[in-house]
């Protein structure tokens, strides 16, 4: 399967020089980067691992991609993405975030069906990846 | 322009509380040297007096039957602190090039309305006036809110950035379509196109305003497929997804059993209608409050009284009153789809629900100045005739923070449901990332949503079917400011 959380998840995977322009983009506006990092990609696990504290003071681009060289290099396997933070009275929240590194083999989510009352069914979602043990979950 | 010498003298006491009949403008409705103070509840209508009534006078009748007047004087006023309760029209203008309309500024104190009831807010300012003789026709064009009134309000249960934190989407518009055809389907094809429509991408799928329980598909079974297919694209994408389960029902007993149902099934999302009411719209609210619930709103009924610009009451004042009253979506146009939608009012739709404050924007219809006073922000929703080719249109008009919803343009593609949601989802993010590196979106659209079909055939075949179609029709609620025509 194809982990489709993120802003951009449905277009090819963005290069560096695609990914520096949205990082400009953010920029422009103020927002401040910062770079997660998981093996545990279930869709409400809201905290990744923080690669770092948020890029408050960055006011350039490279400077993040090269931080996003060294998180790559570090986690090759696995999901990596970019979220910029905006600050405004009212906002104080996420504004764009995006996946720019993936494992390889993406296992995917095992719905899981206990029947109860009636024909009510309670689902959980289970990631295939987290049966095994927190940086061993991909190869 | 109608000056404040027009206006009959004020009346001494004894005068003004003889019994008889007196004009409105004569009992004190009409006080053209007032000044608006900042707890003040303001309105402003487009009047059309009758024949032979003058404007001041009409204005009056207005402000009375809105507040404390009745058609003849009672000395019972006298035990009250009558100049006080009584709303004061205090401002009169001809509407630019329509000669025989009136905007009426009419302020009301605020001790004339209950705390946090929409019910009581409305009972006195659409409650009688709309049928009074002098009047040709009335509409309500706008109001204001003092900060100390709007704080009595709970707003959005969940409002956009909650919303967004909790489905853990960010930085587009969200993706939605309402399943089709909206009556008939059984409970277990329904639910196949929700599941469909989430897989291929979609955020959201949604049930039509009149889709309730019917002898084709009981309400629990909908929840129920509707849940499975959820849960199973969820599964699929790793991604958050939700559909609008529509509790409306006959009765609140009704929807309060529905919404529980939702809920314990694991729904992030219900809808109600706009005709179960404002008392029920602010009940099941503050239900879905404590339910951690987004509450979605469809417009139903609603173009019955705001389309026709000279009676009835603009679409600005429902999204205020809907503010207030607690929705997280709303029905609010789309400007470029099949429905009634001129794009400058739009602007102002969109504006009332997101911003923090309302500045004065004539040309967006907005009169007066609002402070929303940090109450959470509603996400508009754009539905209704839209489909990809027009992405680079509806992202330039109506921005992130909306929800577009392509019904037909998702069901009826011509490879299928999923490949319609995709074709939707690799259009809207192809268009933000062009527009987030800069690009010219509104001329280059079309190139880039081409360049983007060469890697996604689902898109390419959207393009090929649906590309040319537009709905190029003349809005009949426009700005009195400056003229414009829907555009293609």
């Amino acid at each position: 399967m194809r982990l489709t959380q993120g802003t951009f998840s449905f277009l090819p995977e963005l290069s560096d020089e695609q990914i520096g322009a949205q990082v400009e983009y953010c920029l422009t506006r103020g927002w401040a980067l910062s770079i997660e990092v998981t093996d545990d990609p279930h869709p409400r696990n809201t905290y990744w691992e923080m690669y770092g504290e948020p890029m408050f003071d960055l006011h350039d681009a490279a400077g993040v991609l090269m931080e996003l060289a060294s998180a790559r290099a570090t986690f090759p396997d696995h999901y990596i993405r970019i979220n910029a933070f905006d600050s405004t009275q009212g906002w104080e929240t996420v504004r764009l975030s995006f996946i720019v590194n993936r494992p390889a083999e993406e296992p995917g989510f095992e719905l899981i069906r206990q029947e109860v009352e009636g024909r009510h069914l309670r689902y959980t979602l289970r990631s295939y990846a987290t049966s095994r043990p927190e940086g061993e979950r991909y190869p | 322009m109608t000056t404040a010498t027009d206006g009959p003298a004020p009346l001494e006491a004894a005068d003004r509380y003889r019994a008889g009949v007196l004009k409105y403008a004569q009992m004190g409705y009409w006080a053209p040297d007032y000044e608006p103070r900042a707890t003040d509840v303001l309105a402003l209508f487009r009047i059309t007096p009758q024949d032979g009534v003058d404007p001041e006078e009409a204005a009056a009748a207005v402000s009375g039957e809105s507040s404390t007047a009745t058609w003849t004087v009672v000395w019972t006023d006298r035990l009250t602190a009558a100049d006080t309760y009584r709303a004061k029209a205090y401002k009169v203008e001809p509407v630019p090039n329509s000669p025989d309309q009136f905007f009426a500024y009419i302020a009301y104190d605020l001790d004339l309305f209950e705390p946090g009831s929409i019910a009581n807010l409305t009972a006195s300012i659409i409650g009688n006036v709309f049928g009074f003789k002098p009047l040709k026709a009335l509409r309500l064009e706008d109001m204001r809110f003092p900060v100390a009134y709007v704080k009595t309000f709970d707003g959005p249960p969940t409002g956009i950035v909650v919303e967004r934190e909790r489905l853990d989407k960010f930085g587009r518009p969200l993706l939605g379509a309402t399943i089709k055809p909206k009556l008939g389907l059984s409970s277990r094809n329904y639910g196949r196109v929700v599941y469909e429509a989430l897989r291929g991408g979609l955020d959201f799928t949604k049930d039509d305003e009149n889709i309730n329980s019917q002898p084709f598909m009981h309400w629990r079974d909908r929840f129920l497929s509707c849940m499975e297919a959820v849960n199973r694209a969820s599964a699929a994408t790793g991604e958050v997804k939700g559909h609008y389960l529509n509790v409306t029902a006959g009765t609140m007993e009704d929807i309060y059993e529905r919404a529980e149902f939702a809920r314990d099934l694991g729904s992030v999302v219900i809808m109600i209608d706009l005709v179960i009411g404002y008392a029920a719209i602010q009940s099941i609210s503050k239900w879905a409050r404590r339910n951690d619930m987004v509450l979605h709103l469809h417009r139903a009924g609603a173009s019955t009284y705001t389309r026709q610009k000279s009676h009835g009451i603009s679409f600005r004042v429902i999204a205020k009153w809907m503010r207030l009253a607690g929705v997280d979506h709303i029905h609010a146009g789309t400007v470029v789809g099949k429905l009634e939608g001129d794009p400058d009012m739009i602007a102002g739709f969109y504006d009332i629900l997101r911003e923090p404050i309302n500045p004065v924007d004539l040309r967006h219809g907005i009169y007066f100045e609002q402070d929303w006073a940090s109450m959470r922000k509603v996400m508009p929703v754009a539905s209704g005739g839209i489909h990809a080719g027009q992405m680079h249109q509806l992202l330039t008009y109506l921005g992130d923070d909306v929800i577009l919803q392509f019904g037909g343009g998702t069901i009826g593609h011509p490879m299928g449901i999923q490949a319609g949601a995709t074709a939707n989802r690799v259009a809207l993010e192809a268009m933000v990332l062009a527009r987030n590196e800069g690009r010219d979106i509104w001329n280059e659209g079309p190139d880039i949503l081409a360049a983007a079909a060469r890697d996604c055939s689902p898109l390419r075949a959207a393009l090929d079917t649906w590309g040319e179609i537009t709905f190029d029709y003349t809005s009949t609620d426009t700005p009195d400011y400056v003229p414009t025509s829907t555009p293609s």
